[in-house]
């Protein structure tokens, strides 16, 4: 064990050297990937660091905020189209990306207000109200949902001699990578504080002078955020979108993701969403079989391990730092 | 002008007059002490006062202004720090991170500092709490989760995240209740020494009235949510009302 030598110790991102070496060698190994990967790693690759940017945002809400939402799909939807209409009149890439994520932070906030009243399982039911008439709204307007034929969406550019593919695998690992950074960084701030605060016990937090009103606020938007440059990115990555890809089964894979990487932990945020990309694909062959694996894997995330995959990686960890030592 | 002026103070939960017409008023760095039996209302004035409930008729003044109709965290910032009776922690933080919690008011909040980790504020305040770490002995637990804290701890635990707001007016809801002996009369040394050293007031609420009429300048007794005596303890304690209501709780 080192010794803490002043207060800023405590503030470092990365504390143990040992952190630091294997986060360096992940990142290599992904960077290095699309050289020594089929198209279909670079694919779930893809798909993966896309995900987890959702899946992050929505743990800051309902994992360390405390506020259960099922709204998901609707954020997704909203970012996705939002993105693929300004993609569509000329916007720059990065522009038409922040413009998404903006626009479903908005609509975060007007789904935030309920909040301020609602707890628990009558917050998620206001929110899956809210998923639902996001997607009827897109289904039954063909102005914005782009019709029948759905929104089709310009594909991220083949950038220095690299493939289209490799180009938006890196881009999305990039994306992936400052979120996650992003996340950490806020998590371990005053707001990330007030945040858990608010969870653990919100007469407490406000006693203490912790605006009720803007961190819940905040925690939707900021959510919603990551929500909306998630299902702009996944409109980009697939090329076209319809409203039936935003129903509210997405919704629950999302909260399914949030639970089983682990409540309030960004590198369960990522389990999370390597396990629903991953558990479809394993077994592609019996699609109606997913649904029952997650149902499943819930039930036992439950029962034996609160913290998701992150805490089951959290005792990894301790195992090997400590061996040989129990 | 007095610290805390109530007035007329009167709280109804459906049928239940929980307080009736309270007066009372508390001077700059005077500890008045609450007394009275279970159920007698002296949480629930604490609560009026911080702002949890909103008193159903009555005038609750603080340095001069009205605190009726403000929000918890509003009060919080005119200078109103409180404990609970029932300890109200955040369980799953380290006691370090719930005593910053007593900063977050003091903070200078800057959402971009937030996620570029720009962490200067962060560190002009853990001076500020490693002082009350200090004062409350609490080093050994700093990094602690809370609800992995023993009971007397995690009392400890939440008068610091009280004092490090550096309110003016701190209530203490029984922050000796459940305690041993010899860690009851620690706390009530550092009550006596926190309002020398930060010059607090403080209104506490205590069942004990030995330790409490060694602590208090004053009293304030209620009973069944109406006042019965108010003055200093050795009056207080001769009060045949007072008695009677004691007593008379077996
Ligand atoms: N939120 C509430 N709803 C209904 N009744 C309450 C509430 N809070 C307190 N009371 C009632 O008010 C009375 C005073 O309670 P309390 O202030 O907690 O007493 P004390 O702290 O002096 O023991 C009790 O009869 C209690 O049942
Ligand atoms: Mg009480």
């Amino acid at each position: 064990m080192n010794l803490v030598e002043s207060y800023k110790d405590d503030l470092k991102l990365i504390e143990k050297p040992w952190t630091g070496c294997w986060i360096t060698m992940t990142v290599i190994a992904l960077l290095l990937l699309p050289w020594f990967g089929n198209e279909h790693l670079i694919y779930m690759g893809t798909l993966i660091f896309i995900v987890s940017v959702g899946i992050m945002g929505q743990n800051i809400l309902i994992g360390y905020t405390g506020q259960i939402s099922l709204g998901q799909a609707g954020f997704l939807a909203i970012g996705a189209f939002s993105f693929g209409h300004m993609a569509q009149m000329g916007l720059p890439i990065g522009l038409a990306l922040l413009g998404a994520g903006c626009m479903a932070a908005f609509f975060g906030v007007l789904v935030g207000f309920p909040s301020l009243r609602l707890k628990g399982p009558y917050l998620a039911i206001v929110t899956l109200g809210f998923g639902i008439a996001v997607y009827q709204t897109f289904a039954s307007f063909e102005v914005l949902s782009g019709g029948r034929m759905g929104l089709v969406i310009p594909k991220f550019p083949a950038l220095f001699g690299l493939t289209r593919e490799a180009s938006m695998y890196y881009f999305s690992l990039f994306l992936g990578i400052a979120f996650t950074l992003a996340t950490y960084n806020l998590i371990s701030s005053y707001m990330g504080r007030a945040f858990v605060a608010i969870r653990d016990n919100d007469i407490a937090a406000e006693v203490l002078g912790v605006n009720l009103t803007r961190y819940k606020l905040l925690s939707f938007a900021i959510s919603s955020f990551y929500t909306g440059i998630h299902g702009a990115m996944f409109a980009m990555f697939m090329g076209f979108i319809d409203p039936q890809m935003f129903n509210f089964s997405e919704s629950l894979i999302i909260f399914v993701a949030v639970v089983i990487g682990g409540l309030a932990s960004v590198e369960g945020a990522i389990f999370g969403a390597a396990f629903v990309i991953l558990v479809p694909q394993v077994f592609s062959g019996y699609k109606e079989f997913v649904p029952v694996i997650f149902g499943v894997t819930v039930i036992f995330i439950m029962i034996f391990e609160p913290l998701g995959l992150a805490g089951r990686w959290f005792k990894m960890r301790l195992y090997y730092r400590n061996w040989p030592f129990r | 002008m007095s610290l805390l002026k109530v007035d007329k103070l009167t709280v109804q939960f459906g049928g239940i007059k929980a307080l009736t017409a309270i007066d009372f008023e508390m001077e700059e760095k005077e500890i008045l002490a609450i007394i009275g039996p279970n159920g007698a209302g002296k949480t629930t004035l604490f609560n009026c006062v911080s702002g949890v409930y909103h008193p159903t008729s009555g005038e609750i003044l603080f340095a001069g202004e009205s605190l009726l109709g403000l929000s918890p965290d509003r009060i919080a910032q005119r200078g109103i720090g409180r404990t609970f009776q029932n300890i109200r922690l955040f369980n799953n933080m380290s006691v370090l991170d719930n005593l910053m919690l007593g900063r977050h008011m003091k903070f200078q909040r800057n959402i971009l500092q937030a996620f570029l980790r720009i962490r200067k504020e962060e560190l002009l305040h853990r001076e500020k709490v490693e002082e009350i770490i200090d004062f409350l002995d609490l080093a050994a637990y700093r990094q602690a989760r809370v609800i992995d804290c023993p009971y007397g701890v995690q009392k400890r635990v939440e008068l610091g995240r009280a004092i490090v707001m550096e309110p003016k007016l701190l209530l203490l809801d029984e922050p000796v209740a459940g305690l041993t002996v010899e860690e009851k009369n620690r706390v009530a040394y550092l009550v006596t020494e926190m309002r020398g050293r930060f010059g607090f007031g403080i209104l506490l609420i205590e069942h004990d009235l030995r330790i409490v009429s060694r602590l208090a300048d004053r009293m304030v007794v209620l009973n069944f949510g109406q006042k019965l005596a108010e003055g200093n303890p050795a009056e207080v304690q001769r009060n045949p009302e007072v008695i009677r209501a004691y007593v008379g709780e077996g």
